[in-house]
């Protein structure tokens, strides 16, 4: 922490602004609203954050929380299909919409005068949406080209979509957000309106506004725009438990491709209490480890000594509604088996777990943890997501700075513990890609995932 | 209604001017090396660019990828560090080291926090890598191979071949069709000796432009450019790229592939970086295909007709003409009907140029937009090394909304039909069962 301090220290003395503010309020209908303020141009960022994702979909129309994205810019009673975009453009703004698994966002960038045209947009689609037949015939196409562009003619795209499919057995987030094409086929427009009845409601969102604003303007607006939607009551939501996993899995994935590709998907936890959890930032701390430079442990032993991998990484994501994976991936050098790979990889955790993680490499990961929250700044956008994204996992922006502390508290024990807790072969899939030539002939080699005794 | 938006723009005009954009001191080092610099104190960071006249169009067709290579292998061992200290010793203090690569441009950069301990360590480090790089032979063979394994891998994707094909349509024996990391059959056969040429004779003082945006004093910045540039050779021989000629005719060329859909790829060459229709030409892209979902070709082929998730067009502009490319990606069935639509749309579009209203709207959006284009240290840093590089005015910024407001339709329609003509386009297409035997 001292590290940070001092930077903010130097940063008073150089008379910049004082650290820039958060400021939350709920309004009577239940929408949060968090307002960061940050000066240093006159550019603000509204983001808005529903609690649904593809985590809250049912076998069958899988997808659906992705086109109901794509379906609120198709236009309310007020403003007809594709005035949104255009109002949003005439006023110098940049917007789009993303999906995941655990909540669906809408964004505009905007010169700081125009926000109060940004949120009275944004709350008119909050609860008018007029979504018809006829516009969804055609956007259920674009997304269906999109599943093609993204997933359907991407090995490694599809590769994770199997592999996800392989690592939960009854969790949703064994299905894609994009959805299977098959439900995409299937859809209709009433399913999107259902979805829309169902979540969007003021009661299941996060207004995210960051930039050159007052808070106590904002809030103002906010009263006047999204204050004037009622709330509705949720439908309760489902929490999954997936069974435990009692035995490794493997999957074989045969696409049109040169390399083969190595996938290795551990079970693991996500952040619950960032004060009092210490799980997940040992595993951050330990993905950093791995992999948190050009000379960590898995490119400078598999990629610069060995040469068994022409590339290797490690990553772990601590936040988010259900559960996490630690995940280790890399590609062999030719003339190397995935095989090989994988033996070289599961070396080097049994190498970490038995000798341990020296104080330089974690003081290391730790430097660049501080760094980045500085480097981060320079972003509004990033700061909005950030907020938006904590928010809408059931943790708080208000957990920033535990997440800093809990990740600088970590020790190098820490590390070896959950190492040896779940980077083992009954937490494990492993998901390898068998290149296929491009005429769709029979591959020449032998399958490269291989069952091998380890 | 036209009178109510023109009220609107004025109003816009009048927010924006408001405010002081990025005030850019510029200088000459005593090495030689050209410097822009942007004094901010508000993050306790400091973002570096060096770039180098040194990017693939100064390959040939026999070395191609000797630019990328050399570029590549500069932080991967100097004078006093080996790669292994230049990745440590930078994560230790939280550096970043990053670069760009490009036809024209090699670009080394570097983010760090401006604290003096950080911030000496990680200059001292960049200082090595710009100016002692050692090329050790065991990493340019370990290099080597991960890049004829990237580009064999890359070869097998439909996107990669349709880029390749549109390059070597669009820009033929000119080095801009040189693939930006070489080839399969060129990559593994470069030589370290080779590798120390083309970096003893691209690396140089005189040609390098220093971008430093952050947290630092003028006097300060001052001894930084100084110090990644004083041991470069001052200057060298003369390189300079050949013009694009235009197309002589059309052409079309399919290429199978396994994807669901096909790549479609239609342009020709665009326009340069000096070019006096720069900015008719990207306001007008804006109205045609590049105004996210507002423009004529998302609206013809996504919006009505659900043809297509991605379609775009751009200029992209580099020191000779850079491509002029419109492309989507569609099920192969519809790619036909997409392609003809794209055609009629360009046809349309350079024969009758952009409406007063569409023109409009496209100002509205470049000029009211124009502070998120330097919103961030990461952006304003970009720009600093763009101006420099290709030796724009020091006031290009505070001079991009003006020079935007004043274009007209008629300045659009002569500047699109001066520079693309719709019966001399070059057209690709991969997967989707493009090039198959019906």
């Amino acid at each position: 922490m001292n590290l940070r301090l001092l930077m903010a220290c130097v940063a008073f003395m150089a008379g910049a602004p004082v650290a820039a503010e958060v400021f939350e309020q709920t309004l009577p209908n239940g929408l949060k609203v968090v307002v960061k303020e940050d000066h240093r141009a006159p550019v603000v960022v509204q983001q808005i954050w529903y609690r649904a994702g593809s985590l809250d979909e049912k076998t069958g129309t899988t997808g659906v929380a992705h086109v109901l994205e794509h379906m609120m810019f198709k236009g309310t009673k007020a403003v007809p299909v594709g005035e949104f975009s255009r109002r949003i453009a005439a006023a110098g703004g940049r917007e789009n919409a993303f999906t995941s698994n655990d909540y669906t966002a809408y964004f505009q960038q905007l010169h700081t005068s125009k926000l109060p045209l940004a949120m009275k947009l944004e709350s008119d689609r909050m609860h008018n949406l007029k979504l018809t037949d006829a516009e969804f015939a055609k956007e259920i196409q674009v997304v269906m080209e999109e599943r093609r562009m993204r997933t359907d003619d991407q090995p490694r795209a599809l590769l994770e979509e199997k592999l996800n499919a392989a690592i939960y057995l009854e969790h949703p987030y064994q299905h894609p957000v994009i959805g299977w094409m098959s439900d995409l086929e299937a859809m209709q427009g009433a399913d999107a309106r259902d979805w829309y009845q169902r979540w969007y409601v003021p009661n299941n969102a996060t207004l995210v506004i960051a930039g050159d604003v007052k808070a106590s303007e904002v809030f103002a607006l906010a009263k006047q725009t999204y204050g004037k939607i009622p709330a509705r009551a949720l439908a309760p939501r489902r929490t999954y438990s997936e069974p435990a996993q009692v035995g490794i899995k493997r999957l074989v994935v045969k696409a049109p491709a040169e390399l083969p590709y190595l996938v290795m998907a551990y079970h693991a936890p996500t952040l619950r209490d960032a004060a009092r959890d210490w799980q997940p930032y040992a595993l951050e701390v330990l993905a950093g480890v791995l992999d948190g430079n050009e000379s960590a442990r898995l490119n400078k032993s598999l990629v610069r000594e060995q040469a068994v991998a022409s590339s290797v990484g490690a990553g772990y994501d601590s936040i988010a509604r259900g559960p996490s994976t630690f995940v280790l991936e890399g590609t062999p050098t030719e003339g190397k088996t995935v095989a090989e790979l994988e033996a070289a990889l599961r070396a080097q955790i049994d190498k970490l777990i038995a000798e341990g993680v020296s104080a330089e490499e974690l003081q290391r990961v730790k430097a660049q943890v501080l760094a980045n929250e500085v480097y981060q700044r320079d972003s509004v956008f990033y700061q909005a997501m950030q907020i938006g994204q904590l928010e809408s996992v059931g943790l708080s922006h208000r957990d920033i700075p535990v997440l800093l502390k809990g990740l600088q508290e970590v020790t190098a024990e820490q590390v070896v513990a959950v190492a040896r807790e779940f980077l083992k072969d009954d937490n494990l899939t492993v998901a390898t890609l068998d290149p296929q030539p491009l005429s769709g002939k029979p591959a020449h080699a032998a399958p490269a995932g291989g069952f091998h005794a380890h | 209604m036209r009178t109510k938006l023109l009220v609107m723009f004025a109003g816009l005009v009048v927010a924006t001017s408001a405010w002081a954009g990025p005030q850019i001191q510029s200088w000459q080092a005593p090495s030689g090396a050209r410097v822009l610099f942007v004094e901010n104190h508000d993050l306790p960071m400091l973002d570096v660019a060096v770039s180098f006249a040194a990017g693939s169009a100064y390959d040939t067709a026999e070395k191609s990828g000797l630019a990328a290579l050399t570029h590549g292998l500069l932080d991967h061992g100097s004078v006093d560090l080996s790669e292994d200290e230049v990745a440590k010793q930078l994560a230790d203090v939280g550096a970043q080291l990053g670069g760009g690569f490009d036809p024209d441009r090699a670009a080394i950069t570097l983010r760090t926090l401006s604290h003096a301990r950080e911030r000496g360590l990680a200059l001292s480090i960049l200082a090595q890598v710009v100016q002692q790089p050692v090329f050790p032979q065991a990493v340019i063979e370990r290099e080597q191979a991960r890049i004829v394994a990237g580009l064999k891998e890359a070869e097998t994707h439909p996107e990669h071949l349709a880029d390749k094909a549109f390059r070597a349509a669009v820009f033929g024996t000119h080095p801009y069709a040189l693939s930006g990391s070489g080839e399969v059959a060129t990559v593994g056969k470069l030589s370290r000796a080779e590798i120390e040429a083309f970096y003893s004779a691209h690396y140089l003082a005189s040609g390098a432009v220093v971008a430093l945006m952050g947290d630092v004093t003028r006097a300060e910045a001052e001894a930084i450019a100084q110090q990644l540039t004083e041991r470069l050779p001052r200057s060298g021989a003369n390189f300079s790229l050949p013009r694009v000629p235009a197309l002589a005719a059309a052409s079309e060329r399919r290429i199978p592939h396994p994807a669901k859909q096909s790549h479609v790829l239609i342009g020709a060459p665009g326009m340069s970086r000096s070019d006096p229709d720069y900015f008719a030409l990207y306001v007008g892209n804006y109205v045609l295909g590049g105004g996210g979902f507002v423009s004529r070709l998302m609206e013809e082929v996504r919006e009505k007709r659900g043809l297509a998730y991605d379609v775009h067009s751009y200029f992209m502009p580099m020191q000779q003409a850079g491509a002029f490319q419109i492309g989507l990606q569609t099920k192969g069935e519809q790619a036909e009907q997409a392609l003809q639509l794209v055609r009629k749309v360009l046809a349309d579009f350079i024969a009758q140029g952009p409406t007063e209203r569409e023109l409009l709207a496209a100002k509205q959006n470049i000029v009211g937009g124009f502070p998120l284009r330097v919103d961030s240290n990461r952006k304003i840093l970009d720009y600093l090394s763009v101006i420099g590089f290709y030796h724009l005015p020091l006031d290009y910024l505070d001079a991009f909304p003006s020079k935007v407001e004043r274009v007209t339709t008629a300045q659009v329609r002569a500047a699109f039909a001066r520079h693309l003509d719709p019966a001399r386009m070059a057209t690709v297409l991969v997967g989707g069962g493009a090039g198959e035997p019906k």
